[in-house]
């Protein structure tokens, strides 16, 4: 491997100077390639952890997606190669197109209604006002609760008959919301929940990227006689685009996997009104006593090639953003 | 030069600490097969809530010491087990002893990581066959049984007081439908029961629909349909709370606790809280009367398949000296359980008059991957716990719903 490299680097190509002593030349050989080995020495830990950690895994995700895996072949370990086979069947599922539409909206309004909610708190609080600091603070708990315990609290407000909001709604004259147990409304209510759940982290990127917008563009727009929502949309927006870009990119994956909060509140349920592309998989993986890995490796693999996809979207409009 | 020479140092080290770290891993899992050849035999059960210092882990030490080895157990959470137990038996490295829930026997079987009696040597002797036929699959027996746990009818004297229901009055459908009517116009809640969209839910609508007298390989037929029927026919009335739609067995527990409901449907894991509650316990009735045929739960042993067959002989006595006699009653009454024999029922009996409806009730239960379903089982149960979702959230008829998972059923079998 070492000779290999060697060969490859472009100072070895170098015409050597006339008349080097033959014994300095072998030095500096020998240095190349003990420098070159400290190169490899270098890498290998993070290639090792690359390839353990993240190729392999991959790898085995979608060798589990392209054979036929039964409990059987799962342990003999013969399972028969059937190429996309599991993809077509998958796709012609009666539970993927909703799982599709679902995932959708669950993603696009969970990453809307956030990042607006977010950034209005961001700019809000962007103006310091005595105990800013203590609100702002209050602003973070549901990112630091651990998310069984938001999602099963939430899951006891939102019942049925003994739910809080229910109370609330009765009290005021609505009457009852079957938040969780009603094919319409249990998207909505992992939604509502989601939404919570993920403006503290919308709050504190858009906040930090607010500081780095210095006070004397503020100042200049003011000196001209703009108004605060002209300053908003004319320096506060555009100046925070980078960030908004990842902060979207960001939620986008973060909203695609989640998992906990639907399975804690609707398990994907009523009948499937919320099963998400993640709820789905885990569902066919270990959601019954049988376990089809195949199936769910390959809606897992969806998952990964739509997340992939947003990537490098987003990483083309960053480019052009740079240019 | 100096720093050079440092930052090839460093680069060393690095490299070799994760190379000696994957050598440590490997080392570490190696280690427990040599173990195993100086006597240690490993064990797992679902129990993790029972540690070494525990009545039960201090059996499962004596039972090993009896055997001569040192038996190594670890407690995994239920849920978690199938899949470690697969993982374990593709990698050749399950352990000797190994406890899993009824349901899930039939699907390592069908893995082909267990043995059966014929390799392992076990005796089911004394067992009711009807709690050992969730370890039968064509006429090989993989495990023997723990004990089983089932469902039954819990009722609040008070409630059912106020509203002048006798409890010895319901024998059948009708007459527990017409005391909900009369609870409810007392002014009190009816039932309420687990109709959530996994297993569980399957579990407590089976003595419905097996006290229908219908059949899980017809899923669709019109007996099943009217025990549906019955459950949505509670919901829209009123009789039953609509949050049954995402009720565990747990969170229907805690509603029932509440002291508001008349009845509340649970298992036999629940009687020492129902008598601290001052419940009463019935049978639930089938159709027309008498009690109904219940799902059986509880946990089996099973002996998984060894490379070195000479383990089997000593992982069998341990199996027995846990599974037979004296020790199983005290596990048994331990973990709530109803033993697996009849023998050994009547012993149970004889300390505690109270284990009467839940001798009664396991002695009407039958195993869900009984009667040769094995495997079939999973397909069946998921499809028929959609459509007991459907139902009771209205997104489809009694009979859509159950005519779907009928066809949804054949599709999966046939593929």
């Amino acid at each position: 491997m070492t000779t290999d490299t060697t060969s490859l680097r472009p100072s070895a190509a170098r015409p050597r100077a006339e008349g080097t002593p033959a014994s300095a030349r072998a030095r500096r050989a020998r240095a190349q390639r003990r420098s070159q080995l400290t190169a490899w020495a270098f890498l290998a830990p993070v290639a090792l952890y690359l390839l353990l950690f993240y190729a392999y895994p991959l790898y085995k995700n979608i060798e589990l997606s392209l054979r036929h895996y039964t409990v059987t072949s799962f342990v003999s370990g013969n399972a028969p190669f059937v190429g996309l086979q599991n993809f077509v069947s998958v796709f012609t599922s009666a539970t993927f197109a909703p799982a599709i539409w679902n995932t959708t909206v669950f993603v696009l309004v969970s990453i809307v209604v956030q990042f607006a909610l977010g950034l209005a708190l961001a700019v809000f609080f962007h103006n310091n006002f005595p105990l800013s600091g203590l609100l702002r603070a209050l602003f973070l708990v549901p990112w630091l609760l651990p998310l069984l315990v938001s999602a099963s609290t939430w899951s006891w407000m939102m019942n049925s008959d003994s739910g809080i909001v229910n109370a609330f709604l009765e009290a005021v004259g609505i009457g009852q919301i079957n938040w969780l147990t009603s094919p319409d409304w249990s998207l909505f209510a992992v939604l509502i929940a989601n939404i919570w759940i993920g403006i503290p982290f919308n709050l504190v990127i858009m906040y930090s990227g607010l500081q780095g917008i210095p006070d004397e563009l503020y100042e200049a727009a003011s000196l001209d006689g703009a108004n605060g929502w002209q300053r908003f949309w004319r320096i506060t927006f555009p100046l925070l685009r980078p960030v908004t870009a990842i902060t979207l990119l960001l939620g986008f994956v973060y909203t695609l996997k989640v998992f906990d909060i639907i399975w804690i509140m609707t398990k994907g349920g009523p009948s499937g009104s919320s099963t998400t592309l993640a709820i789905w998989s885990y569902q066919l993986g270990f959601g019954s006593l049988l376990p089809d890995f195949s199936s769910a490796a390959t809606v897992g693999n969806v998952l990964i090639v739509i997340a992939l996809v947003v990537g490098l979207v987003y990483a083309r409009v960053q480019r052009r953003l740079e240019v | 030069m100096r720093t050079k020479t440092a930052i090839r140092i460093g680069a060393l080290v690095a490299a070799a600490s994760v190379v000696a770290g994957l050598a440590g891993c490997s080392a570490q899992s190696s280690g427990s097969g040599s173990d195993a050849a100086k006597g240690t035999y490993t064990f797992w059960d679902p129990y993790p809530q029972y540690d070494a210092s525990s009545a039960w882990g201090k059996l499962v030490t004596q039972c090993g010491k009896d055997a001569g080895v040192t038996v190594k157990r670890t407690g995994y959470d239920t849920s978690d087990l199938t899949n470690k137990a697969l993982l374990a038996g593709q990698q050749g490295k399950s352990p000797d002893v190994l406890l899993v829930d009824n349901p899930v026997v039939s699907t390592l079987a069908q893995a082909g990581i267990l043995t059966d009696t014929g390799t392992n040597g076990l005796k089911t002797g004394s067992i009711s066959e009807n709690i050992l036929g969730a370890g039968v699959i064509d006429g090989k027996t993989f495990g023997v049984p723990i004990g089983a746990n089932t469902l039954a009818l819990y009722y609040n004297p008070k409630v059912l007081q106020a509203a002048g229901v006798d409890a010895s009055s319901i024998k059948d459908w009708s007459s527990l439908t017409a005391a909900l009517a009369k609870v409810k116009a007392a002014g009190k809640k009816g039932i309420t029961f687990s109709g959530i969209n996994t297993e569980e839910g399957s579990f407590q609508f089976l003595p419905w629909f097996w006290g229908a007298d219908a059949d899980l390989t017809k899923l669709d037929s019109s007996k099943a349909q009217e025990a549906l029927a019955l459950w949505k026919d509670w919901i829209d009335k009123g009789y039953a709370p609509n949050s049954v739609i995402q009720n565990t067995q747990t969170t229907s527990w805690q509603e029932f606790q509440s002291g508001d409901f008349a009845f509340g449907e649970n298992g036999t894991w629940q009687k020492d809280a129902a008598k601290q509650m001052g419940a009463g316990v019935i049978t639930i009735p089938a159709k027309d009367g008498g009690a109904a045929p219940v799902p059986t739960g509880g946990e089996f042993f099973t002996i998984p398949v060894q490379k070195d067959d000479a383990r089997y002989a000593t992982t069998k006595k341990i199996v027995e000296c846990l599974s037979s006699g004296d020790n199983v009653v005290k596990t048994d009454n331990t973990l709530n359980y109803i033993a697996a024999s009849s023998s050994l029922q009547q012993q149970q009996l004889a300390d505690d008059k109270d284990l009467s409806t839940w001798v009664d009730a396991v002695k009407a239960a039958r195993a869900r991957t009984g009667d040769n379903l094995g495997v079939k089982y999973p397909v069946i149960s998921e499809q028929l716990w959609t459509a007991v979702q459907k139902a009771e959230s209205g997104s489809a008829s009694p009979s859509d719903a159950l005519q779907a998972a009928q066809q949804a059923v054949d599709a999966k079998l046939t593929k």
